[in-house]
């Protein structure tokens, strides 16, 4: 079995909307249709987009911390929103694990938005249908783009390398070392859900330095070549000793 | 989340006419035990029959404004297995069916078939329509109150309690509008019915007060911490990622102060309960068609007015995301 997904890393993540635009502007100009914008530059705008990136503060002033904090379909391996699809137009696809909506199936009732705790489905205002990630289905398995790459747009588009993607179940991939060694987590993991898509956390990185790495007293592990010479007309065992 | 008004009047209208349904059917089987007065075939059943008709189609045409595509509505009768959206969209239809049927059955007369169940007992073709078309209308209950209480992180929404309160709310408005018809149609009828209604409309009232109770006890089982993963205490919003609205800021919110849910909750109680049981006290033993026609006008506005809080009580979690723009 495969299950395609994203690992994104919090730790390295900028917030710099990358994976939102790149996103945007692939699966705006697919063969689906466009994804549309009204108002865009106006009051009031809106539109539908499959990624979004939220920023969150935590902890309290000074001691703060800022989360980026992209947001897409996580391809729940028990997709809630899949068996309450009245016309089948939701699906989780058994060759990779993708969730996708057959937009010429469904019939915009938003029933499926209802039953996603993530919100990431998003009813397009104009098409009238349910909208949501596809994991640039129409990008990965295209033969006629190099190998590297039939990714998806936004893990192309990301600058930091915050965007992994691959197969979670191969014990092998860079995405499941990356969940393992990395202490890769799942959202609201209490509606048992499991979404594919994991988040790793973020990492302080802190030195330690011990005080008597500051002052060198001397050369305990003599390890650095700069030893007191000995006086030459003292008789010597070797390159260390002078007695 | 954001109260549809074509959800609204689709779950109300087709609730009070399972109810008038659920009504005419225990008329004509308490009939059929000789416990009841013979009612009117043409005058009561069949007219009757059109009532629920007519409300059943209005509910349908509402319910055609909460699509997007709705020319591919048929669609929706293919995921019977998993999906309670659809097999309330077959159960609809199927049971307009069954009423359409049983009007006619009664319009023309047609007794002629029976079979001799016991001696006094003959199960004819209305008595079973009526049977069917009851097993149907509960079956419609069912369908409509599992599409909200199968979604179990709307905490508001996923308890037996919803499925209950759609019997119940539908058949005290069904049999209140029923005791309203009875005194126009088969005054005969209208302490039995009205009666009925009476105890329906406070058996309603305890299950939808339990549920109010429920709802206001609950605590979200998810949080900031388990919506993104991050172990503190204090995490707030600080952008959502766009700085407009999305689907996500209009669907799942109703985007009103809490004094007004406060008001339509105090509202509802009195409209949909405490009115209309006044109104059926007073009007039952009077057969008043006025009064009786008032408690149901006034039990489905309260009705409305319950659905509309029914939707806004329930959080999503989703909102957790959606919660500072910038």
């Amino acid at each position: 079995m495969t299950q395609l997904a994203l690992v994104i890393d919090l730790n390295v993540c900028v917030g710099c909307h990358a994976c939102v635009t790149s996103c945007k502007e692939w699966n705006t100009s697919g063969a689906a249709g466009y994804l549309s914008d009204d108002r865009p530059y106006d009051r009031d705008p809106t539109g539908t987009f499959f990624n979004r990136v939220q920023t969150f503060e935590v902890g309290e002033y000074p001691n703060t911390q800022t989360v980026h904090f992209p947001k897409s379909c996580l391809h729940c391996e028990d997709p809630p929103c899949v068996p309450v699809c009245p016309t089948g137009a939701s699906y989780k696809r058994a060759e990779d694990g993708i969730v996708l909506v057959d937009y010429d199936k469904c019939i915009g009732c938003k029933y499926c938005s209802w039953a996603c705790p993530y919100g990431v489905r998003e009813l397009d205002a104009h098409q009238r249908v349910m909208k949501k990630c596809t994991l640039c289905v129409d990008r990965i398995y295209d033969r006629t783009l190099p190998a590297a790459e039939r990714r998806p747009a936004c893990v192309m588009a990301c600058p930091t390398n915050a965007r992994l993607f691959g197969d979670i179940h191969d014990p092998d991939s860079e995405v499941s070392a990356a969940i393992r060694e990395r202490g890769g987590y799942q959202l609201m993991p209490e509606w048992g859900t499991h979404p594919a898509n994991h988040y790793l956390p973020r990492r302080r990185t802190e030195l330690a330095i011990r005080p008597e790495e500051l002052q060198r007293a001397d050369n305990p592990l003599k390890v650095d070549g700069k030893l007191p010479k000995p006086s030459a007309k003292e008789p010597s065992l070797d390159d260390v000793t002078s007695w | 989340m954001h109260p549809a008004f074509s959800v609204i009047f689709l779950t109300t209208l087709i609730g009070a006419g399972q109810g008038l349904f659920l009504a005419l059917a225990t008329v004509e089987l308490y009939g059929a035990f000789d416990l009841l007065p013979a009612a009117d075939g043409r005058r009561f059943y069949a007219a009757g029959s059109a009532v629920v008709l007519a409300l059943l189609a209005l509910g349908l045409v509402a319910s055609i404004f909460h699509l997007g595509r709705p020319e591919r509505g048929w669609r929706a009768a293919s995921r019977w297995r998993t999906s309670w959206l659809s097999r309330e969209i077959i159960a609809l239809p199927a049971f307009m069916g069954a009423v359409f049927l049983y009007g006619v059955v009664h319009w023309f007369g047609w007794q002629a078939p029976g079979v001799a169940v016991t001696q006094t007992l003959t199960l004819t073709p209305s008595i079973a329509l009526a049977i069917v078309g009851s097993v149907l209308a509960f079956t419609l209950f069912v369908c409509t109150g599992m599409i909200y209480a199968c979604i179990k992180f709307l905490q508001e929404w996923a308890s037996p309690l919803t499925v209950i309160n759609y019997i119940l709310l539908g058949g005290a408005s069904g049999f209140t509008l029923a005791a309203a018809f009875a005194a126009v149609a088969e005054p005969a009828q209208t302490g039995f019915l009205g009666a009925w209604a009476l105890i329906l409309t406070v058996l309603a009232l305890v299950f939808r007060a339990a549920s109010l109770v429920r709802n206001a006890r609950l605590k979200p089982k998810s949080t900031l911490q388990t919506a993104i993963g991050v172990k503190h205490p204090r995490v707030v919003q600080k952008a959502q990622g766009f700085m407009g609205g999305s689907f996500n800021t209009r669907e799942f919110f109703h985007g009103k102060p809490r004094e007004l849910l406060r008001a339509v909750k105090w509202g509802f109680l009195a409209a949909a309960f405490a009115i209309p049981l006044v109104l059926l006290w007073i009007g039952v033993p009077r057969g008043s068609a006025g009064l009786l026609l008032a408690a149901f006008l006034v039990q489905y506005a309260g009705l409305l007015a319950e659905r509309w809080f029914f939707f806004a009580q329930a959080n999503h979690p989703q909102n957790l995301y959606y919660q500072a723009i910038a």
